[in-house]
């Protein structure tokens, strides 16, 4: 593997990595401020309760968020300087601004939120957690604005003297329409996380009877959220798909092996046999499904890789435009799976909740916990699918990946950062996990101990 | 002003920010375990008020660095790329501690063992040495110069960035940083905690007087312009007042001191660096420079735009916080005098939350 390879793995193992903790942080931070908005409106304890527990899930979640996030801002300088050179002009306007409208919003205002409970009046503190939710919403967009610039590059043109791109309208990139259509869709993508992971806890609470009163309406709470949500995804994945097939037909093509073009498209769900589409042994296929997500229309037309290929390589010159299919394929079919699925235990678990009722059953105890790990394997492969079905243009038909690398960091040093890394971030999700699991154990704070009207609020100290 | 003067301008002042601000919490890691060494009674419980004085702040500080990247990134993309890919090792290093570092303090009191707090102290301290060194290292690289080709790329290794020089630029970085933190904890903090780090002062100031005074200057004689000897005496005497004020127990005017003189050294090494943003040590032809690495008007419009709206908005919240935080922390502040519960005697340094009301009757139902 040379240098080039090995950045590759780096950026693609450090942003998934990254955007496990994300999607909670965001979703949850939404959660816990409606919880805390109940509290402050009704003055019911268990709203409180519910908080202070949710609250400090996202405190163990968030550190890890953060520090990781940091490692990304610098990748771009580190590993991928020639497209940091290349793009700074017009990528480096949403990545500044997010830094300075939504880090500091997030990092002050979730700094007061903790420390600030014995400190502000109740209706500033909560004014407190609805900024920071606003703020993580804040840099998903941003942040999103910046990569889709990649997969659709709008508001910019070609300096010919430095033969780099410039901006031409800020305004453009951040109302480019596939940031319009990919951001709802990763907001939907984290309520979903947060929501499944509210039902997953709920949900063991009540199966061992503990702490009932706080935890059913939490697992009303995180049920509705995810059903919602997970509407929300298949709405907005619909018409990112549509874009996409205008934007990138190479993706869309790539996303069903379909080599050659057809109308109408049959979607497959499943295929046996070899993925360069040389060899279908079976497969199980939907007819004008394709179609349908594709173009809207049920006999509409796609085209197959081979006509994009031929295609590309007379609007960009001779070379391999084809990403590596059975990944695009696989983490396509994957993330939609994996996310109705998430939605089929938020419908069941809303038809056992029905009418006040109380699930205790062992086998919804045990999908609603398995059900937390869904819309992380839905979100990592969409990333997966997105960036790799983009191969090889790191900026979508104007740069490629190839181009992109740094030229001055050789091999060596990027094992070493690889490595370090690897490791690092091993170790940080050991702890990170064991940290969430105890304290997600040892459940919310007892009755008693939360004050009566003037006592000031014990805060979350370190 | 051109706007690209106007955006070396900001980026200045937000190294100003990032160094004046996180400087005293890296001071603060630093001095952990030299002002509640482990073998110290209620060494925990100190160690608890110091993290605890920087609890809510510290990520907002942190932040400034990353505004400070994401702007030279929006406005030098030449700077940002070839400083980056070039300090590669480097920042890899400094990346590494600030990991260690941001997750130790959420991480250290989530669990009840003596082990668990060793380590993530340890995380803390070099979380916070390593960095402090090494801003300073890199700055002075950047003011003296690195081997930069025609094509901006820089040719060198990691060892040339470990030059004399640039290691006294380390070490003053370190010393103004702990005595800063040091300053920053008598202001905070009360009993205890303030009396060890008003002694710690003592120790520290000298080494930082200096080292911070050779530094300045042989950074004057080498690179110096005029108006910068005018920064350069305000960053002298503004430490040894605040040296003095330390001694006397004037926190206020003692922390005073140490932030002009962060302030004064920042602007001094910018404005000796003007206009270049990383010359070449190879020929001066192939130096970055403020026209040679910016982005287009366009975009440096529409950044100031949004500089101009937004950082005053930052700026307000963030003193707010400070003022919302400004009492000063004690021992009882982390452990209750008296145990509040019938349950809540046992733990006396429990490190998690909701100290005031004893929370252990939730551990012992769980
Ligand atoms: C809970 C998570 C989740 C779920 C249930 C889904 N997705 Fe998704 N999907 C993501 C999480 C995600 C993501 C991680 O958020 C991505 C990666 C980048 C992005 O914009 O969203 C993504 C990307 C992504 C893209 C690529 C966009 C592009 O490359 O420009 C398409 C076409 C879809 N999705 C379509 C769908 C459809 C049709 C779904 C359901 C029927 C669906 N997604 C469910
Ligand atoms: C602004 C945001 C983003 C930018 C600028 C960006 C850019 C890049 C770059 C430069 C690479 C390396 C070159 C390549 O192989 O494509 C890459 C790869 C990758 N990224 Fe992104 N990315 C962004 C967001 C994300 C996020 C949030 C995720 C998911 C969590 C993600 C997942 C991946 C994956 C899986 C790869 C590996 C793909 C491969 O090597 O072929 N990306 N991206
Ligand atoms: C590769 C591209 C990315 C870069 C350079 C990046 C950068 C960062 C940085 C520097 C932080 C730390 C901020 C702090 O200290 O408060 C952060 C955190 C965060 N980022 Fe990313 N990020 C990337 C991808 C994403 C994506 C795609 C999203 C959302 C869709 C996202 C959303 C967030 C959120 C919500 C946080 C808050 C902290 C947390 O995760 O808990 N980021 N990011």
């Amino acid at each position: 593997m040379d240098a080039l390879d090995l950045a590759r793995w780096q950026f693609g193992i450090t942003t998934v990595y990254h955007f496990i903790f994300v999607p909670l942080s965001i979703g949850l931070a939404v959660l816990v401020a409606v919880m805390q908005t109940m509290w402050f409106r009704r003055k019911d304890p268990r709203y409180l309760r519910m908080t202070k527990f949710f609250g400090k899930l996202i405190l163990i979640n968030f550190a890890v968020g953060v520090v990781t996030g940091i490692v990304q801002e610098f990748q771009f300088g580190m590993n991928w300087s020639e497209y940091s050179r290349f793009v700074g002009d017009v990528f480096g306007a949403p990545l500044a601004m997010e830094g300075l409208l939504a880090f500091f919003l997030e990092s002050t205002f979730l700094g007061l939120w903790i420390f600030g409970w014995d400190k502000l009046k109740p209706a500033v503190h909560l004014a407190c957690i609805w900024l920071l939710a606003i703020g993580t919403a804040l840099s998903a967009y941003f942040i999103m604005a910046a990569n889709s610039w990649m997969q659709h590059p709008v508001g910019y043109r070609i300096n010919p003297d430095t033969g780099r791109a410039e901006l031409t309208s800020i305004w453009k990139v951040l109302t480019n329409p596939t940031t319009l259509a990919a951001y709802p869709h990763v907001i939907f993508g984290a309520l979903i996380t947060a929501g499944m992971l509210i039902v997953g806890i709920s949900a063991w609470y009540l199966h061992k009877r503990r702490d009932t009163e706080v935890f059913r309406p939490a697992l009303r709470l995180g049920l509705i959220v995810s059903l919602a949500a997970s509407l929300g995804v298949v709405i907005s994945g619909d018409i990112q798909a549509r874009l996409m097939t205008e934007q990138q037909p190479m993706k869309m093509a790539a996303a069903e092996a379909l080599y050659d073009t057809s109308a109408p498209a049959s979607f497959s769900l499943f295929t046996l046999g070899s993925l360069d589409g040389r060899a279908e042994l079976w497969s199980l296929r939907v007819p004008h499904l394709l179609s349908v997500m594709a173009t809207g229309d049920p006999d509409g037309r796609v085209e197959g890789i081979n006509d994009v290929q031929r295609a590309y390589e007379a609007l960009y010159g001779h070379g391999d435009y084809i990403p590596i299919v059975p990944v695009t394929y696989w983490s396509f079919r994957l993330m939609i799976g994996f996310g109705l699925l998430a939605g089929a235990v938020a419908i069941w678990g809303l038809w056992l909740t029905r009418d006040g009722r109380t699930p205790r059953s062992r086998w919804f105890t045990r999908a609603a916990l398995a059900g937390i790990a869904l819309p992380y394997l839905a979100n990592t492969m969409g990333w997966i699918f997105t960036e790799m079905g983009r191969q090889p243009w790191v900026v979508h038909g104007v740069l490629k990946t190839a181009d992109g690398v740094s030229p001055t960091v050789g091999g060596a040093e990027v094992i070493v950062s690889l490595s370090v890394f690897t490791v690092l971030y091993g170790v940080l999700a050991v702890v990170a996990g064991v940290l969430m699991v105890r304290f997600a154990k040892q459940g919310p704070p007892a009755e008693a101990e939360t004050p009566k009207e003037d006592e000031p609020m014990p805060s979350f100290t370190y | 002003m051109e706007l690209t003067t106007v955006w070396f301008l900001l980026i200045a002042v937000l190294w100003t920010g990032y160094f004046l601000l996180e400087g005293f919490d890296f001071g603060v890691g630093v001095l952990m375990p030299v002002l509640a060494p482990r073998k110290a009674p209620h060494s925990d419980v100190d160690r608890r008020v110091m993290i605890n004085s920087i609890g809510p702040v510290w990520d907002g500080n942190e932040v400034w660095l990353l505004v400070a990247g994401g702007a030279t990134f929006a406005a030098f993309p030449e700077w940002y790329a070839s400083l980056f890919s070039g300090f590669y090792l480097a920042l890899l290093v400094i990346l590494a501690a600030l990991i260690a570092r941001g997750v130790a303090f959420e991480f250290r009191g989530k669990i009840d063992s003596d082990r668990w707090r060793r380590n993530w102290d340890r995380a803390i301290f070099w979380g916070s040495a390593v960095p402090a060194l090494l801003w300073g290292v890199a700055f002075a690289n950047i003011l003296q110069g690195v081997p930069l080709d025609a094509r901006h790329h820089y040719t060198g290794t990691l060892l040339d960035l470990l030059n004399p020089y640039a290691l006294l630029g380390g070490l003053t970085t370190l010393s103004v940083f702990t005595l800063h933190g040091a300053v920053f904890l008598t202001l905070k903090t009360r009993g205890h905690v303030r009396d060890q780090a008003r002694r710690a002062i003592r120790f520290i100031a000298p080494p930082t007087v200096v080292s911070a005074a050779s530094f300045l200057v042989i950074t004057g004689m080498r690179f110096g312009v005029p108006w910068t000897w005018a920064t350069t005496a305000v960053a002298a005497l503004a430490l040894a007042g605040g040296v003095a004020a330390a001694l006397r127990g004037r926190d206020g005017w003692a922390f005073t001191g140490t932030a002009v003189a962060i302030v004064a050294t920042v602007a001094t090494l910018f404005g000796d660096l003007w206009p270049a943003v990383l010359p070449s040590s190879i020929d001066p032809a192939y130096s970055l420079t403020v026209d040679n690495a910016a982005s287009s008007p366009y975009t440096l419009t529409v950044m100031t735009w949004v500089a101009v709206i937004f950082t005053p908005i930052v700026l307000g919240y963030q003193a707010w916080t400070y003022w919302v935080f400004r009492t000063r922390l004690t021992r009882e502040a982390i452990v209750p005098p008296a145990p509040a519960g019938p349950t809540g005697a046992g733990a006396p340094a429990r490190p998690a939350e909701g100290p005031r009301t004893g929370r252990a009757a939730e551990r012992s139902r769980a």
